[in-house]
């Protein structure tokens, strides 16, 4: 890893402050709408802590900034995520996220482009990819060079539309796009392995035509490496599986699908907050 | 009403550089002129309508003026729930083609039967439905989406049917062929050739209809159904389509949400789409009461019968 790569903003420190607050902010947003996937928003805090802590260039004052690297979250679930990292990068003020999963509230459970600098309403899985696809050829047509990242879950990859997409952004040599898996190795009923095998999944990227690398999805530096060299690939879409865990950050959500539905309560609110300080 | 198709589209892309044809990988014989001309607005997305969905919608949002062209099944059916999510929840701007409305690929078998396509497309948000009529108001139509913002579906039907009589084509109101005062016609799709020949033989018999051609399903054009109840003698629809969700369906809720009273009222569809037989569109028009002869029958009996009790209301 060479550290002229690393983007000016975004020391680790800062970037570790920032996974936290997107953790704390999220774990408040689903606890007090009483709503499910806190474990699918823990799993992929540090990549939206990486993306949004500098990474991705982007313009919180102008959030359609047609210069912007666009972003979609494919695994739309982990919607309170997303929305705390566009508050923590400025896109809006922390307050607004009380709104979350209420009454007449844009900031749907599931992610929704009527919040500011939301590329793309998801919640079906399957649609982050091809779509992001249609955005990197528009921007390979157009020689433009902002990137197209699209975030995915491994789950999420038993949905046939993504290797459709794979095969055409391999085939197009689509290299403005970037997807991360988010491969915590769950999906909603149980592991991925003992649903639809995915392994060995990045032999299954290469063979489609694309650049694959695999970091932990909770180590920053890393996972900042990893994309900085992505963003430099030619001639080849980019791939990262990013291997994570499913309600990192609190002990008792840490693996467990349990978490993929239940909201933190009472104690269990309050131990996961003192964790997460 | 392929080739008015392609070349309206032709015409459009040369004037318009974010014109952008995506085709599910079929089009032999008539896409190629296309696209060797405008090879940086043609795409071939492969056999797969889902991805070929959402990089339409994805395109469209970065200015892209997007048509996706497949047989209505592959293209509106296949990738219906990204066509509700990409296209119509971001009001993206992206003209989904199917070709070969109704029975128009009548001897490949059901999966090439596009008979609900129509009702699909019409349910969705924002989704203008255009059925064009004949080969002129196809390539008018086509003209018109072209310049149109946001979703739309273009059913066009495979063998090109014969023109009827020329009006000026405009998005969202109905085409009046020819007037009458006995009862109304309205066709959506190229049945509206049946639906002429059909007043031809009735005007023979001394009834006179007024024609309609409501190609454009959605939004559907409210006052030419108010015209037809108020001042005919009442409103035959007529599909190449299931009987449910489309024309019949749509004219029907006009009528009951503006409280018309058309004196007769009648829906000709295909009542069973599912029936796995094969045949030329003619032969499975014919078979499921859709030709001319056929329909000039039904507004006989329905004359004779509203007029009956009509008498017996005097
Ligand atoms: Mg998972």
């Amino acid at each position: 890893m060479s550290a002229g790569v690393l983007p000016a903003v975004g020391a680790d420190r800062e970037i570790a402050v920032f996974a936290r607050e997107i953790r704390r902010r999220a774990l408040r947003m689903t606890s007090r709408a009483r709503s499910s996937h806190i474990g699918s928003a823990f799993s992929c805090a540090d990549i939206l802590a990486v993306l949004y802590g500098g990474l991705l260039r982007v313009r919180p004052q102008e959030p359609g900034w047609s210069g912007r690297d666009r972003f979609i979250l494919s695994k739309g679930h982990a919607a309170s995520a997303l929305y705390a990292a566009l508050s923590r990068r400025g896109f809006f003020p922390s307050e607004a996220l009380e709104a979350y999963s209420g009454d007449g509230s844009i900031f749907c459970g599931h992610a929704s482009s009527a919040v500011p600098g939301v590329d793309w309403s998801t919640g079906s899985l399957g649609h982050g990819l091809p779509v992001a696809c249609g955005m990197a050829l528009a921007a390979q047509l157009d020689h433009r060079d902002h990137r197209v990242v699209a975030l995915l879950s491994d789950g999420e990859l038993d949905e046939g539309s993504n290797w459709e997409a794979i095969l055409f952004a391999g085939h197009h040599r689509l290299d403005r796009l970037t997807v991360i898996v988010d491969c915590n190795g769950l999906q909603s009923l149980a592991a991925t392995e003992e649903t639809l095998r995915l392994e060995p999944l990045a032999a299954k990227w290469q063979g489609f035509g694309w650049w694959v690398a695999e970091c932990d999805g909770h180590d920053h530096a890393s996972l900042r490496s990893v994309l900085e060299t992505a963003r430099h690939q030619s001639g080849k879409p980019s791939c990262i599986l990013a291997r994570t865990v499913k309600g990192r950050g609190v002990d008792f959500m840490e693996n467990s699908v349990l978490w993929h539905y239940r909201s933190a309560q009472g104690a269990e609110l309050d131990s996961a907050m003192t964790q997460l300080e | 009403m392929r080739k008015p198709f392609v070349e309206t589209l032709e015409n459009a892309a040369e004037q318009n550089p974010d014109i952008f044809l995506i085709t599910g990988d079929l089009g032999f014989g008539v896409l190629e002129p296309f696209a060797r001309r405008f090879p940086r607005q043609f795409l071939n997305a492969g056999i797969a309508e889902q991805s070929m969905t959402a990089l339409a919608a994805g395109l469209a949002r970065e200015g892209r003026v997007v048509f996706t062209y497949s047989i209505a099944n592959f293209s509106a059916l296949r990738p219906l729930e990204f066509v509700r999510n990409d296209i119509c929840g971001h009001q993206a701007n992206v003209k989904i083609v199917g070709l070969g409305g109704g029975f128009s690929y009548g001897a490949l078998g059901f999966s090439h039967h596009a008979t609900e396509d129509l009702a699909v497309m019409s349910a969705l948000p924002g989704m203008t439905v255009i059925a064009p009529g004949d080969d002129y108001e196809a390539r008018e139509l086509t003209r018109l989406l072209a310049a149109h913002s946001g979703p739309a579906y273009l059913r066009l039907d495979c063998p090109s049917a014969p023109a009827c009589a020329r009006t000026e084509v405009a998005l969202g109101r109905a085409s009046q062929l020819r007037d009458g005062r006995d009862v109304t016609l309205v066709a959506t799709g190229a049945i509206l050739s049946e639906c002429w020949t059909a007043s031809e033989l009735l005007s023979d018999r001394g009834i006179e209809c007024r024609v309609l051609s409501m190609h454009t399903l959605a939004p559907i054009d409210r006052a030419a159904i108010r015209g037809a109840a108020e001042q005919t003698g009442g409103i035959i629809t007529v599909e190449e389509h299931s009987s449910k969700g489309g024309l019949g369906t749509a004219a029907a809720e006009v009528i009951a949400d503006e409280d018309l009273r058309p004196q007769s009222f009648l829906r000709l569809g295909i009542r069973n789409p599912a029936e796995c037989v094969s045949g030329c569109q003619d032969f499975l028009r014919r078979r499921h009461g859709l030709d001319s002869a056929s329909i000039a029958g039904r507004v006989e009996n329905l004359l004779r019968t509203t007029g009956r009790a009509r008498e017996r209301a005097l």
